[in-house]
C-alpha cells in the first residue's frame, strides 16, 4: 500500500472512533505540555538568574573572611575578623587585573526620620563602590574621597528607604538629616531603584555610607566584613582570583599547604553553581514528566490492541484481498505514530501555552526551541515503539480465522 | 471442447490434515480437478464435508498438507504467506456470506479496497475500475452510499463488485446467498449467471442443493473426497425462477 493511502486510511480509522482516539492522546498531550513547560520554567529560571546574577557588579569578585576553626569548633564566617583595611588598601595598590576595589562594612538596624522609621541596612564603601556593583545615583552626588578620610556623616539612599522615611517614592531628600542608630546621617545622594531581586529581596532598602563612617562611628569595629573587587574582565576573572590569593595570603602570613583564612568567589562562579543546581532542579521535573509520557504510550498501545481485535474481521478481509502481512503492521503503526504525533502536536500548544501563561503570571518561562523537537521525536519514537506489538498481533493474524471472527 | 480452453484451477491429489491435541483430522482426502476458464462450478457438500477446507486451499488462505494446486498455472504450495497475498490480489475474488464490508465506509471505497494493495494502480485508475466494477452489478446510482446504509442484496452487490475488480481469474463466492431472502437469493444468481455468459469463472460454494440447477458443473464432497462430479446439461435460468415468484408483499 502506497504512504499516502496508509495516511489516509489511518486517519479514517482515527476518525470513526474519535472520543477514544481523544482520550488516549490526552496522555500524550499531557505529558508533552509537562515537558515542555517544565524545560521552560527552568531555562527560564536559568536565565534570569544568571542576568540578575550579572546585575549584581561586573566581573565582581567578593573576598569574604574565612571559617576558621578554632579548637575544632567552624566559626561563623561573619565573626571573623581577618579582614583588614589593610588588606584593602594592599590590593588598591597592587593588584594590577582589577578595575575597582571597595570595602564594605555592614551594620543592620533602624533608621529614623522624624516620626518615621524602617529596618535596613548600612553598607559602608567607597565610591568605587557604585562602580562595582552598578549602582546609579539618580539625584544628588556621591560621597568623596575626602569624605572617607574624615569619616563625614553623609549617606547615599536607595528608593525604599526614600519612600519608608519621607512618606513618598519620589520625595525630595537631598539635605535631609536621617539618624541610624542615633548617628545622624546627612543625605547626599538617592539611588536609581533596581527592585526587587530573584530571592525576593528588595535591592532599594539601602543605605551607602563612606566606610569609614560605618567602620568608625556606627559598628565600632576595625575589621571589614567583605572586599568587593572588580576584574578588568571576565576572562580576567580567574588571573584576578589568582592575584588577589597572593596578596591576601602575604598580608596574612599565609604559607603554601596552610588553610586560608578567606574565600574569594567570583560571579562566573556563583553562577555556574546556580545554574548547575537549576539544571538539577530541571532534570528532575523533566523526567518526572516524561515517565508520564512513557504511561501515555502504553495507553496507545492498549488501545491500538483493543482496536486490532475489535478489528479483526477487516484484517481478514483485507489479508484475502491481498493485503501482506507487513502492509497490514504498518497500517496500524502509522495509526499509532499519527496517534502520538497528533497528541504531541497538541501537547506542543497547549506547552507553549501553558508556558506563556506561566509567564504572564510572573514565572521566569522561555521556550526552548530543543524541547518542541525534542518532545515530537519522542512522540514519534513512542508510536513506533508502542505501537510495534499491536501491529505485529494484527499482521501475524491467520486470514481464515480473521475473516471467519465474530 | 474442454481441452481448447484453459486451465484455470488444477487440483493434483491435494489432501489436508489438521492435527486437533493428539489426533490427525483428515480434512482433504486427495481432490484432483480441473476448472477451465469460463466455467460456473458449484461446489456442494454437508458441513465437515471439507468444502470450506477445500475452499480455503483454492483462495491460496492454506496450503496443501500434500499434492499441488495450481492456480492460473503457478504452483501455490511452497509459496510464502506474502507471496499468496499477491497472488490472490492479482487472480481472486472473493464473495463471502456476510459480505465482509468495511463500516462507515462508502461502496466505491469498498470495492477500491482490492487495488490500494496493487502499487500498479493510481487513485484515479482505481477509482475509474471502482465505479466500472459497481455499474457492472447494478449500483453505479449508489456509488457514494455508505455500507450501513445499504440493503443486504445492495451489500452483496457491492461485494461482488469488489471481487470484480481486479479482473480476477476466477470469483470464489462462499455462501454467497446464504444472508439473503429467496427473492434477493435468486437476484444474486440472476447476476452470477451473467457474469458467467460473460465468461467469467466463478466457484460458488454451498450447502443449497437448489443452486446446482443455476451453474455449468457441480461438485459434491463427502468426507473429504469428491462424491460426485457433473457436468450440468440442463442449465436453469434464475431469471426465469425469479420472475416465477410470488410478488413481494407488502404485509
Amino acid at each position: 500500500m502506497s504512504f499516502a493511502n496508509l495516511i489516509r486510511v489511518a486517519i479514517m480509522a482515527i476518525l470513526n472512533n474519535k472520543i477514544r482516539t481523544l482520550l488516549s492522546m490526552l496522555g500524550i498531550i499531557i505529558g508533552v505540555a509537562a515537558v515542555i513547560i517544565m524545560m521552560s520554567i527552568g531555562q527560564g529560571s536559568k536565565m534570569s538568574i544568571r542576568q540578575e546574577l550579572s546585575k549584581m557588579g561586573t566581573n565582581l569578585i567578593i573576598i569574604r573572611p574565612g571559617a576558621d576553626m578554632h579548637g575544632g569548633v567552624r566559626q561563623d564566617p561573619s565573626a571573623m575578623q581577618t579582614l583588614k583595611v589593610a588588606d584593602y588598601e594592599s590590593i588598591k595598590n597592587e593588584a594590577k587585573l582589577i578595575r575597582n576595589v571597595s570595602p564594605e562594612v555592614t551594620s543592620s538596624g533602624q533608621v529614623i526620620y522624624g516620626a518615621n522609621n524602617t529596618t535596613t541596612t548600612v553598607y559602608g564603601e567607597t565610591p568605587e563602590y557604585l562602580d562595582v556593583k552598578l549602582w546609579t545615583l539618580e539625584d544628588g552626588d556621591c560621597f568623596t574621597p575626602e569624605d572617607i578620610k574624615k569619616s563625614a556623616k553623609v549617606c547615599l539612599v536607595g528608593r525604599t528607604i526614600v519612600e519608608e522615611l519621607f512618606g513618598d517614592k519620589n520625595a525630595d531628600c537631598i539635605g535631609k538629616t536621617i539618624r541610624f542608630k542615633s548617628i545622624p546621617l546627612r543625605i547626599i545622594g538617592v539611588l536609581k531603584s533596581k527592585g526587587f531581586n530573584n530571592w525576593g529581596m528588595d535591592q532599594d532598602n539601602v543605605i551607602i555610607a563612606p566606610y569609614t563612617t560605618v567602620m568608625k562611628r556606627i559598628a565600632a569595629q576595625n575589621y571589614l566584613s567583605t572586599i568587593n573587587v572588580s576584574a578588568l574582565s571576565e576572562e580576567q576573572s580567574d588571573a584576578c582570583i589568582d592575584e588577589l590569593k597572593t596578596i591576601l595570603s602575604r598580608n596574612h602570613k599565609i604559607k603554601e599547604g596552610m588553610p586560608e583564612d578567606f574565600t574569594i568567589r567570583s560571579q562566573q562562579e556563583m553562577m555556574e553553581t546556580m545554574s548547575t543546581t537549576m539544571d538539577t532542579i530541571t532534570i528532575i521535573l523533566v523526567v518526572a514528566a516524561a515517565f508520564s509520557l512513557l504511561v501515555a504510550g502504553i495507553g496507545i498501545m492498549n488501545i491500538m490492541l483493543v482496536s486490532v481485535t475489535e478489528r479483526t474481521k477487516e484484517i481478514g478481509l483485507r489479508m484475502s484481498v491481498g493485503a501482506r502481512g507487513r502492509d497490514i503492521s504498518r497500517q496500524f503503526l502509522v495509526e499509532a505514530i499519527m496517534i502520538s504525533l497528533t497528541g504531541g502536536l497538541l501537547g506542543v500548544i497547549v506547552g507553549i501555552g501553558g508556558a506563556t501563561a506561566a509567564s504572564s503570571m510572573g514565572l521566569p518561562c522561555s521556550v526552548p526551541l530543543w524541547s518542541v523537537v525534542l518532545s515530537f521525536t519522542v512522540c514519534a519514537l513512542i508510536g513506533l515503539i508502542f505501537g510495534f506489538i499491536p501491529a505485529r498481533k494484527a499482521a501475524r493474524m491467520d486470514p481464515i480465522e480473521a475473516i471467519r471472527y465474530e | 471442447m474442454k481441452d481448447n480452453k484453459r486451465v484455470v484451477i488444477e487440483l493434483q491429489d491435494v489432501r489436508r490434515n489438521f492435527k486437533v491435541g493428539s489426533e490427525v483430522v483428515h480434512a482433504l482426502r486427495g481432490i484432483s480437478f480441473k476448472i477451465y476458464e469460463g466455467e460456473f462450478v458449484t461446489i456442494m457438500g454437508t458441513s465437515g464435508s471439507g468444502k470450506s477446507t477445500l475452499l480455503n486451499q483454492l483462495g491460496c488462505l492454506d496450503t496443501p498438507t500434500s499434492g499441488e494446486y495450481y492456480l492460473d498455472g503457478t504452483p501455490v504450495r511452497k509459496m510464502k504467506r506474502s507471496e499468496r497475498a499477491v497472488l490472490r490480489n492479482r487472480k481472486i475474488g472473493f464473495v463471502f456470506q456476510n459480505y465482509n464490508l468495511l463500516p462507515k465506509t462508502t461502496a466505491v471505497e469498498n470495492v477500491e479496497l482490492p487495488l490500494m494493495y496493487n502499487t500498479k494502480y493510481n487513485a484515479k485508475q482505481r477509482r475509474e475500475a471502482a465505479v466500472k466494477a459497481l455499474q457492472a452489478v447494478g449500483l453505479g446510482e449508489r456509488l457514494e452510499h455508505k455500507s450501513n446504509q445499504m440493503s443486504g442484496g445492495q451489500m452483496q452487490r457491492v461485494a461482488i463488485a469488489r471481487a470484480l475488480v481486479n479482473d480476477p481469474a476466477v470469483i470464489l463466492a462462499d455462501e454467497a446467498t446464504g444472508n439473503l431472502d429467496t427473492r434477493t437469493s435468486f437476484e444474486m444468481l440472476v447476476l452470477f449467471q451473467r457474469l458467467h455468459k460473460e465468461g467469467r469463472t466463478i466457484i460458488f460454494v454451498t450447502h443449497n442443493p437448489e443452486i446446482a440447477q443455476y451453474s455449468s458443473r457441480n461438485i459434491m464432497l463427502r468426507d473429504g473426497k469428491i462424491r460426485e462430479d457433473q457436468i450440468n446439461e440442463n442449465i436453469q435460468s434464475a431469471a426465469e425462477a425469479l420472475a416465477a415468484l410470488p410478488a413481494p408483499q407488502d404485509d
